[in-house]
């Protein structure tokens, strides 16, 4: 890539900064692996840069005993939100793409505002139109309110997804005689595979993530894992390594899709430079 | 014929998402807007026209303004701070090193987690206490033979928010690394070439031809980081729950409205945040469109 004149012992150099700011990345991450593996005789503020003397796994059994309702709420709430929310932006994006009607280009923008508002605006409305219709309280209505917020991001993904596609192949198929849905179906749909792992990826992490939607809208049994772990962390009774230890497992779900999906997650986040 | 029953269809199909937007963003801003024009205080709806008087009384009361300077200090040492770790990060990883794909990965995995997981970790590294009570950051520093380094935090006097952009800062600087690694790579090399072949340094190239070519990079990257300043709330509740010293909008309008039952004064709170937000993203959102069209 570069060509540059520089010898190769200046660029050595260059790793020390670079190793230096993964020891700043890598530390909290150090915090709750060796708290989370050590034994409790071993916990003690004072120690806690040590390495564990033997492994246990003492902290994960108890963090994941406090956790586990709240680590089956926020999956039960998260895979459905974030399933509904893509297929809605697949859509959308098809339709504000390719088949722009009068006054798309008013609402895209429209639609795209609601991803950049701070939800501190909506919230007392929000609280109150659920309990209206009978969704406060409980994950439905917050699985509701990650579809609608989530809407504009993911519309915006496929949107500009779709522009890519060669408009000639949808005239074509017009010409052939293919309406719009068969031509969603055939030549957009099909081809849609990598974008819609970014927008799942994109929607699972952000709403996994949430918090402020999550304690506004559900009670204690409904809580996802954000709000239980915060639980945790404010209570009394439970010690510091046990919220280490299950700070890491609320944040498993997502770390396991960055590893894995981590290429999918950098165009996500790209894709939506928009997004914060 | 058929043209006419496609574009009823396409109406149909975007119509649930757009109505959805319509109530939720649209219809629900302007439902806090009345609030915020209300008497209403207690548990139940009271849209009793109040005027202004929630908004004045937020500008005279000392709370908000602690929060307004809190958010001031947060957001300029957060927003610079990011950007310059970002780009100081994006620049060596674009020297072409070995291990840059290992190297991308671990700065940009905080952007996975949440801000719960990441106060809550960074709680206990910054934990505040002293002597043989010492521990996380201060015990770490005191290790190295650096105490000078130890201090109290984000429980300093006055100024504790100022350390609440260091979780901050940890969470987000690998974002903006990538944004700034792709426009780097979208810089092409010829330019840089030819700089050097006219006699430029490394360090001319880079100020006067790489730095000036990034600008739109920053501005997004400013735009997204500042907006996000703007409405800070999980990150400090999880480092240091609701203290009024760390105290921010978003806090306040939380603690005032759910706790307090003082609805008005909360949604005006929330519509002054929407303006703060609005005032930064709208101008962005249309250059960014336009210049789309453009292209």
């Amino acid at each position: 890539m570069t060509t540059t004149t520089r010898t190769p012992k200046r660029l050595y150099l260059l790793y020390i900064p670079l190793i230096f700011m993964t020891i700043f990345y890598l530390i909290p991450l150090y915090l709750m692996l060796v708290t989370g593996f050590k034994s409790f005789e071993e916990i003690n503020l004072q120690t806690m840069w040590n390495l564990p003397q033997t492994l246990a796994l003492d902290n994960f059994n108890e963090a994941f005993t406090a956790l586990t309702p709240y680590l089956w709420n926020s999956l039960r709430m998260v895979i459905p939100a974030a399933l509904i929310s893509s297929m809605l932006g697949s859509i959308n994006g098809y339709v504000l793409a390719k088949w722009k009607f009068k006054g798309a280009d008013i609402i895209f923008p429209l639609i795209l505002f609601g991803m950049f508002i701070p939800y501190q605006s909506i919230l007392i409305p929000l609280v109150e139109f659920m309990r209206k219709i009978n969704l406060y309280g409980g994950i439905p209505g917050l699985m509701l309110t990650h579809i609608v917020y989530g809407i504009p991001i993911t519309t915006l993904t496929f949107r500009n997804y779709y522009a890519t596609i060669p408009t000639e192949l949808v005239e074509a198929a017009k010409i052939d005689g293919a309406g719009i849905l068969s031509v969603y179906r055939h030549i957009l749909l099909p081809n849609s595979l990598p974008s819609f792992v970014v927008v799942l990826i994109w929607q699972f992490t952000s709403a996994w993530n949430d918090f402020l939607f999550a304690v506004a809208l559900t009670r204690p049994d409904n809580w996802p894992v954000t709000v239980g772990l915060n639980n945790m962390a404010g209570s009394q009774i439970i010690s510091w390594n046990v919220q280490m230890a299950g700070s890491f497992l609320a944040a498993v779900p997502t770390l396991l899709v960055y590893i894995f999906l981590g290429r999918y997650f950098l165009r996500g986040l790209m894709s939506g430079a928009l997004k914060g | 014929m058929r043209n006419k029953k496609d574009r009823l269809i396409s109406i149909a199909l975007v119509a649930p998402s757009i109505i959805a937007i319509l109530i939720f963003v649209y219809g629900f801003i302007l439902w806090s807007v009345r609030v915020s024009l209300s008497t209403w205080k207690g548990l139940l709806p009271n849209y009793t026209w109040n005027g202004l008087t929630n908004y004045i009384e937020l500008f005279h009361d000392p709370r908000f303004m602690i929060d307004i300077r809190n958010t001031a200090i947060f957001t300029i040492l957060f927003v610079s701070g990011s950007l310059l770790l970002g780009l100081l990060l994006a620049t060596l990883l674009d020297q072409g090193l070995k291990g840059e794909g290992f190297f991308r990965s671990v700065f940009l995995f905080p952007m996975a987690i949440s801000y719960i997981v990441t106060g809550v970790v960074w709680r206990w590294l910054m934990n505040p206490a002293m002597g043989s009570r010492m521990s996380g950051l201060n015990l770490l520093f005191s290790a190295l033979g650096l105490d000078f380094l130890a201090n109290e935090w984000h429980t300093t006097p006055n100024w504790g928010i100022a350390f609440i952009a260091i979780p901050a800062i940890w969470q987000m600087s690998g974002y903006v690394m990538a944004l700034y690694l792709s426009g780097l790579r979208a810089i092409p090399e010829q330019l840089r070439e030819a700089a050097r072949v006219d006699g430029a340094t490394e360090l001319q190239v880079y100020r006067r031809i790489i730095l000036p070519m990034l600008r739109p990079v920053t501005l997004s990257a400013m735009i997204i980081l500042g907006h996000i300043s703007l409405k800070v709330f999980d990150l400090i509740i999880a480092v240091a729950g609701k203290q009024v010293a760390l105290d921010v909008p978003a806090i306040y309008m939380w603690q005032t409205t759910f706790d307090g039952y003082f609805f008005g004064r909360g949604a005006a709170i929330g519509i002054l945040l929407l303006i703060s937000v609005a005032a930064l993203v709208i101008p962005y959102l249309h250059y960014s469109l336009q210049s789309e069209a453009e292209v």
